[in-house]
């Protein structure tokens, strides 16, 4: 929290990019702390790891300040996140109550899942059976974002131009 | 590239340790925690560090381009190419009882060959990303 603060108030953007690391590996803790080790996994090598490095590597190719922004009148952007930040509270007011065991995500296809996954696929993790086998076309597709990630990456940045070198900025 | 002895004994201790405990994550990740995604972070997040530490060049010999863009596009399609193998095995698409006589050592190789697709996706796409962005800055200097 405070780091997310520091972030916001800092025009640093090289500590604004250490700031951002420090927060991610505060979550990564956090998410160990909720015993979602998965996800602290990735938290860890990717929030604070490699965007890290990647934040570093766009800054040696810019600059390390921040231009000041224009200055303009705050209150409409206040308006939006105040009416936006309503309409979510107001949307959690119909949730059932954190931990209910009667909530419908609890009643659905979780009981079916962590009853027959032992049995059915033999795999003793059910986050893993529940990811890669009943919902295989889910990880499928998150793994054709990731692909189609890595593929705009290189169309933007990556192709080596076919002239020579020397020829004018991209 | 200046030498830096204490960075480069320290990273060339500790990268094999980090993909040592990548390769664990990814194939022990039916038992413990973990799987293809985190397992492709912590092995691009190894390489990274090589590449940081030992400078570019040396990086791009040991994984060149054309070998990740041969990966990214690898990895989606064993994926897919497992669920297609259902597909002729007579079952549904991504579905794995049929990729064995036991449905259950039949889920198993479907998962394991799945992770393993995705696996190599992520990491790939990470190193492609990495070497985008640093790659970048050396050929406007040059």
């Amino acid at each position: 929290m405070v780091t997310a603060l520091a972030i916001v108030l800092m025009r640093d953007l090289f500590a604004m990019a250490m700031m951002a690391g420090i927060y991610s590996l505060l979550s990564a803790t956090l998410f160990v702390v909720l015993d979602a080790v998965d996800v602290a996994f990735t938290e860890a090598a990717v929030g604070a790891g490699i965007s890290t490095v990647l934040m570093l590597a766009t800054l040696s190719l810019t600059t390390t300040r921040e231009e000041r922004p224009p200055r303009h009148t705050a209150l409409i952007p206040l308006a939006v996140v105040l009416i936006t930040g309503a309409a979510l509270v107001y949307g959690t007011l119909d949730m059932p109550r954190w931990g209910d065991p009667q909530a419908p995500i609890h009643q659905h296809v979780a009981p079916r899942y962590l009853e027959d996954s032992p049995s059915e696929t033999g795999l003793p993790n059910v986050v893993t059976s529940v990811l890669a086998s009943y919902r295989g076309y889910d990880t499928l597709g998150e793994v054709t974002v990731i692909f189609t990630a890595g593929v705009g990456v290189l169309i933007l940045l990556g192709v080596r131009r076919r002239k020579s070198d020397g020829d004018g900025e991209s | 590239m200046r030498h830096h002895l204490i960075l480069h004994v320290i990273t060339k201790l500790m990268i094999p340790l980090i993909v040592l405990f990548a390769l664990y994550v990814q194939f022990h990740g039916d038992f413990g925690p973990g799987g293809g995604f985190q397992a492709g972070v912590i092995f691009g997040a190894a390489f990274i560090l090589y590449a940081l530490v030992f400078g570019l060049e040396d990086a791009q010999k040991v994984m060149p381009e054309w070998l990740i863009r041969i990966l990214i596009a690898g990895g989606v399609l064993l994926y897919a190419g497992v669920g297609v193998a259902g597909l002729l095995l007579g079952g549904n698409y991504l579905d794995y009882n049929v990729l064995s006589e036991d449905p259950v050592s039949g889920q198993h190789l479907g998962i394991l060959l799945i992770e393993f697709g995705v696996g190599t996706t992520v990491a790939s796409v990470m190193v492609a990303i990495f070497f985008a962005f640093a790659g970048r800055g050396r050929r406007k200097e040059g």
